[in-house]
């Protein structure tokens, strides 16, 4: 195997200070190395927002309480949102893609290594500078620290009127600045996917991961953006006097929330999209088949980009919107239910007639088919516009975006740090960690989330700092409450998993699952270079055909 | 991977798009979307101002600095041309003459604004015009500034000798970049200056 | 899990429960709530087969495909699709979704689009941070907070119908049991109707975060008798009582800020930034449903407000023992 690095004896290899790691580590534009920074970074405001997260919960364990002030409660819930969306799912995804798209088309790295790192650095300060809020929000009225305007920022709420200092002011130029961060990783994975393939990969023979975030990165371009323009509108209606969400020269608060929602949609949309990307990876692989219906997967999700962009208004179906606009949002969100179904159903069909390993990757990708399927579904009931009526601005929706992005994405993150954690440091994680987390953060998922359901159906909106006693919703919130700290175990379990399978993890090898894509050819961790040869290709599984020469691929495709 | 070089056939002609076209392509995909929302605001307030100037009493069309930037869009273009057959004085010329013209129109619309602020008081803040007036024009005015920079730093480079025919398709990505300012004045000038009075 | 079993509870057991103040939206009183329950309980049905059957299949296919000692060391058959099968599961769904719309559809234009009658009684609602103003415009009324509404009944139907502002923030009107909620969003007027089909008391509370007391922006809807709702009705429109016994009181009331955010008509006190006290004691909690409307609440409320409600707009008044008396001896006069 020619991409075997040379070997130096031990003897004459020093010993580096780790000043020049650091330094390393500081200026790197190594795909694979940014994207573990960016992973890493992301874990770290994972813990932030989780601990954001357990301090809601225990603020609402019960009726009037008083564990923290409506203030803070306000803030945790306005940075929890801000912190998980913009500091935790799109760095790891980012990441993964940074890591995984140049080794599975052949490339030595992205297309433009120093525009890579700059992104990254440029959404890392980013985050430290939303984070800064809570020391430094304080401004001439006095009224400052973190964000409490929630992760929307509505008009007119954040308008100099009602939010003095410059909380709201850090929330923005946080984001303004992480977006341009995203924007610059978007066309950098457009540009290595459309000019750095390795020869014979068509595009029709890529792997699903880098068709899936090559959509991914389109979307971004243009859903990010309105956010930015809507953003940078906020700050001349805040500093330059400006009208653009000012009621009382006839501005509309309305334009906001259609600016924020024609970003927030297709937002949610890049945010799964590279994980059925990693379920489209895993799935084949430890069902032992391809993955059923390729091509139909590629337009699948091509139209699921599409359609996103045409749903944003159902989450304003309260705003008074008339019959005709609420009717038009009402179908298209039922319909991009359609290509969403289609790839469950392609996940399934991969699974049949194969001959199913129920490894931990394997596991955390069954639980978000299972739990994926209930997501989508809570979201066809959210779209019939009449049912979200009622369910709209309740905790039935908190759960049901809570089980997309917790039972959907974070299930199909684990899975990946599970399949390609071999790869990333030569380690296999350990298995026998691998299940306890699996088991105990299934358990708690379902207690938080499926409680979560009852009391949105109950009448219990949501960004409520405490609730009346009278109304039955104690119960269900302490329930919630409690899966929300077995969640929380369960991930102490799996960040332990992470650090002691770094060095007494078994071996993983080149290829520790037998897979089939090109970054399983090379050594783990692959060397900077990524290939010695870059690869030639003739099907979309290069290694099943290299494993099985009598049979391969390129004769059927 | 040797082993599959003599089982598959190496591709005859395996040539993919240039990665600096398509980076450039892609931001011009991403800064179209924030000039699409900004012409939406600005589209969604006329004749909503509460009070102050209204368009139709205050703006005068800028047909000639108009013309100076478009015509700066085919300048360029030949700029591109002369460089990749090795004329580099052509280059030069239209590349300085393509800076001045942008410049120009940099001036015109200071000049307009100059006399919106000191003659009719119309300013940011003065209503929902004037807000999304300035921030749509502006918008664009700084995209014209920021290509300005990146056009005197490659003519900086070029008076320097350091331009040669081997860079025409870094050169052509800036010229993309150019053309894309021009185009989004097409569509800002018809927003505001046709459509909205 | 437990969501979709609690749903298959029949609505009137659910109803039960209302009688006490747990306020599902599964136990509609009033024609909007009811229509969306039974569009709610026909998309349950269609999403509950679905999940069934593709949960069924996701089973199925773990446990019968299974690596076992048997089939470990040979792979399985390598199929890489079927255009019948994509096409099945494309062509289902799409008929699903238009049957789902449809039914959409029909509710959307019958919640919306429904004339006013006749006998309508209209309020203006108009939300501030942290409490709901209610003008009943043609009856010469203001309150706040609490609702009063009258019963509806087939033979001449009385609905509501409700025009929604703000003054400030964006808020949203949610009680459960009478409609879907519609939000109250400064410089754009919206419209909701409810007709409630029996007397009680509704609640409800604001659903779009305001700000730091969004939590505590409590509604209180009565649905009272046709007579009942007209001798309120009669209350209400009458000016502040005059009781001569608190002049004390009321002088530190006019003399005092009060009266710049307050009014009680009749009086000097025309203030519109707060909630109207003409009637205060008409209502059962004060500080929108944060207290309950007691003396001492009351006295709370005007010496420190933030003990009850932290971050609200009423400030701190800083009265005297002795005046703090007076006036709370005065608001409790006003009937």
């Amino acid at each position: 195997m020619s991409s075997d690095a040379i070997t130096i004896p031990a003897l004459q290899v020093q010993e580096k200070p780790w000043v020049d790691t650091l330094h390393e580590w500081v200026t790197t534009v190594d795909h694979k190395r940014l994207g573990i920074l960016y992973i890493s970074y992301a874990l770290v405001f994972l813990v932030f927002g989780g601990v954001e997260a357990l301090i809601i919960r225990i603020q609402l364990m019960h009726s009037h309480n008083d564990f923290v002030s409506p203030q803070v409660f306000n803030r945790m819930f306005t940075m929890h949102g801000t912190t998980m969306i913009f500091f935790v799912a799109m760095p790891i995804l980012f990441g993964f893609a940074n890591y995984l798209v140049p080794l599975m088309i052949g490339a030595r790295d992205m297309a433009f290594p120093r525009l890579n790192a700059f992104s990254f650095w440029l959404s890392a300060f980013s985050g430290f500078l939303l984070y800064f809020s809570f020391l430094g929000g304080s401004g001439l009225y006095g009224a400052g620290n973190a964000p409490d305007v929630g992760w929307w920022s509505y008009a007119p709420l954040t308008a100099r009127a009602f939010s003095p200092g410059h909380s709201s002011d850090y929330w923005t130029l946080a984001l303004l600045a992480s977006g341009f961060g995203s924007i610059g990783t978007a066309i950098n994975i457009l540009a290595t996917i459309l000019c750095l393939r390795c020869p014979g990969m068509k595009l029709n023979r890529m792997p699903l991961l880098a068709w899936l975030n090559l959509v991914m990165a389109g979307m971004v371009l243009i859903a990010i953006t309105p956010l930015s323009a809507a953003q940078i509108m906020l700050l001349i209606d805040r500093y330059l006097g400006g009208h653009f969400f000012d009621a009382q020269a006839g501005g509309s608060a309305v334009l906001w929330m259609h600016f924020f929602w024609i970003f927030g949609h297709p937002e949610v949309y890049i945010l799964i999209i590279p994980c059925f990307a990693f379920m489209s990876e895993v799935v084949p692989v430890f069902s032992r088949k391809p993955i059923f219906g390729y091509p139909v997967m590629v337009a699948a999700t091509v139209s699921l980009g599409f359609v996103s962009l045409s749903v944003w208004a159902h989450h304003m179906f309260t705003v008074g919107m008339n019959s005709y606009a609420n009717s038009f949002f009402a179908i298209t969100s039922m319909v991009v239910g359609i290509p969403t179904g289609i790839k469950i159903f392609n996940w399934i069909g991969t699974m049949w007639g194969g001959r199913i390993q129920l490894k931990t990757p394997m596991l955390f990708s069954i639980g978000f088919l299972f739990q994926f399927l209930i997501a989508g579904l809570t979201g066809i009931m959210l779209a019939a516009a009449p049912f979200d009526w009622q369910l709209s601005l309740s905790y039935f929706v908190v759960a049901h975006f809570h089980y997309v992005i917790v039972g959907g994405i974070l299930f199909a993150l684990f899975a990946a740090f599970y399949y390609w954690y071999p790869k990333m440091t030569g380690r296999m994680l350990s298995e026998r960690l691998g299940k306890w987390h699996f088991w105990l953060f299934l358990i708690g998922f379902h207690m938080t989330f499926d409680v979560m359901h009852i009391p949105g159906l109950l009448g219990m909106p949501r960004r409520i700092y405490t609730y009346e006693p009278d109304r039955g919703w104690d119960t269900l919130n302490l329930i919630v409450s409690i899966g929300a700290f077995i969640q929380g175990v369960a991930i102490l379990v799996f960040v332990w998993n992470l650090i002691s399978s770094y060095f007494n993890g078994a071996n993983a090898g080149n290829d520790p699952w037998d897979a089939w894509t090109l970054e399983w050819s090379t050594s783990s961790p692959p060397p900077p270079y990524n290939f010695a040869t870059i690869p030639v290709v003739a099907s979309r599984r290069p290694l099943w055909d290299l494993k099985h020469p009598e049979d391969p691929d390129s004769l059927y495709e | 991977m040797s082993a599959a070089a003599t089982v598959v056939e190496i591709p005859k002609a395996w040539t993919l798009p240039y990665r600096g076209k398509v980076a450039m392509a892609s931001l011009i995909i991403a800064e179209s979307a924030i000039f699409t929302i900004f012409v939406v605001a600005y589209l969604f307030y006329l004749g909503k101002s509460l009070t102050g100037p209204t368009p139709r009493e205050v703006l005068e069309t800028p047909i000639f600095f108009t013309i100076c930037l478009l015509s700066s869009s085919i300048t360029i273009h030949f700029a591109g041309k002369s460089l990749a057959r090795n004329n580099r004085p052509a280059f030069l010329a239209l590349w300085s003459l393509t800076i001045i013209l942008g410049g120009l129109f940099l001036f015109g619309t200071g000049r307009e604004w100059h006399r919106l602020i000191y003659e009719h008081g119309l300013t940011i803040s003065t209503n929902l015009f004037g807000t999304t007036y300035y921030s749509l024009v502006g918008l664009h005015a700084f995209h014209v500034s920021a290509g300005l920079i990146m056009l005197t730093v490659v003519l900086i480079f070029g008076l320097a000798g350091q331009v040669h025919e081997d860079q025409f398709r870094r050169v052509d990505v800036l010229a993309l970049y150019w053309h894309f300012v021009d185009a989004v004045w097409v569509v800002v000038f018809t927003v505001v200056y046709i459509v909205g009075r | 899990m437990f969501a979709l079993w609690s749903l298959l509870l029949p609505p009137q057991v659910l109803a039960e429960h209302s009688r006490s103040p747990i306020t599902s939206i599964f136990a509609p009183e009033s024609t909007p709530a009811k229509s969306i329950v039974n569009l709610s309980v026909f998309v349950l049905i269609i999403t509950g087969i679905i999940f069934a059957v593709v949960c069924t299949l996701l089973v199925y296919s773990i446990s019968k495909f299974r690596a076992n000692s048997a089939n470990a060391d040979r792979e399985p058959a390598q199929v890489y699709g079927s255009n019948q099968i994509e096409m099945a599961w494309t062509i289902i769904p799409v008929l699903i979704v238009v049957v789902l719309f449809l039914a959409t559809a029909r509710v959307i234009h019958a919640i919306q689009d429904a004339l006013e009658p006749a006998g309508a009684i209209e309020v203006t609602a108009i939300g501030h941070q942290y409490w709901w103003e209610f003008r009943y415009p043609k009856l010469g009324i203001v309150t706040a907070n609490e609702l009063h509404i009258p019963v509806t009944d087939r033979s001449h139907p009385t609905p509501t119908f409700l025009q929604l502002l703000s003054a400030d923030t964006d808020h949203s009107f949610w009680v459960p049991e009478l409609a879907g909620k519609t939000d109250l969003i400064p410089n754009h007027l919206n419209r909701m109707w409810m007709d409630p089909h029996r007397t009680g008391i509704f609640l409800g509370q604001c659903a779009q975060y305001c700000g730091t007391q969004h939590a505590k922006m409590l509604l209180r809807i009565s649905v009272d008798t046709p007579q009942d709702f007209e001798a309120w009705v009669r209350g209400q429109q009458q000016p502040a009582v005059q009781d001569p016994s608190v002049t004390t009181g009321r002088r530190v009331f006019e003399h005092t800020a009060c009266i710049n955010c307050h009014t009680v008509s009749g009086t000097p006190a025309d203030g519109r930034f707060g909630p109207d006290l003409t009637h205060l004691m008409s209502r059962t909690t004060i500080a929108a449903g944060a207290a309950e409307n007691t003396p001492e609440n009351l006295r709370l409320w005007i010496q420190a407000p933030g003990k009850i409600k932290p971050g609200s707009l009423m400030p701190a008044m800083k009265l005297s023992d002795a005046d703090l008396d007076t006036v709370v001896h005065y608001m409790r006069t006003l009937r």
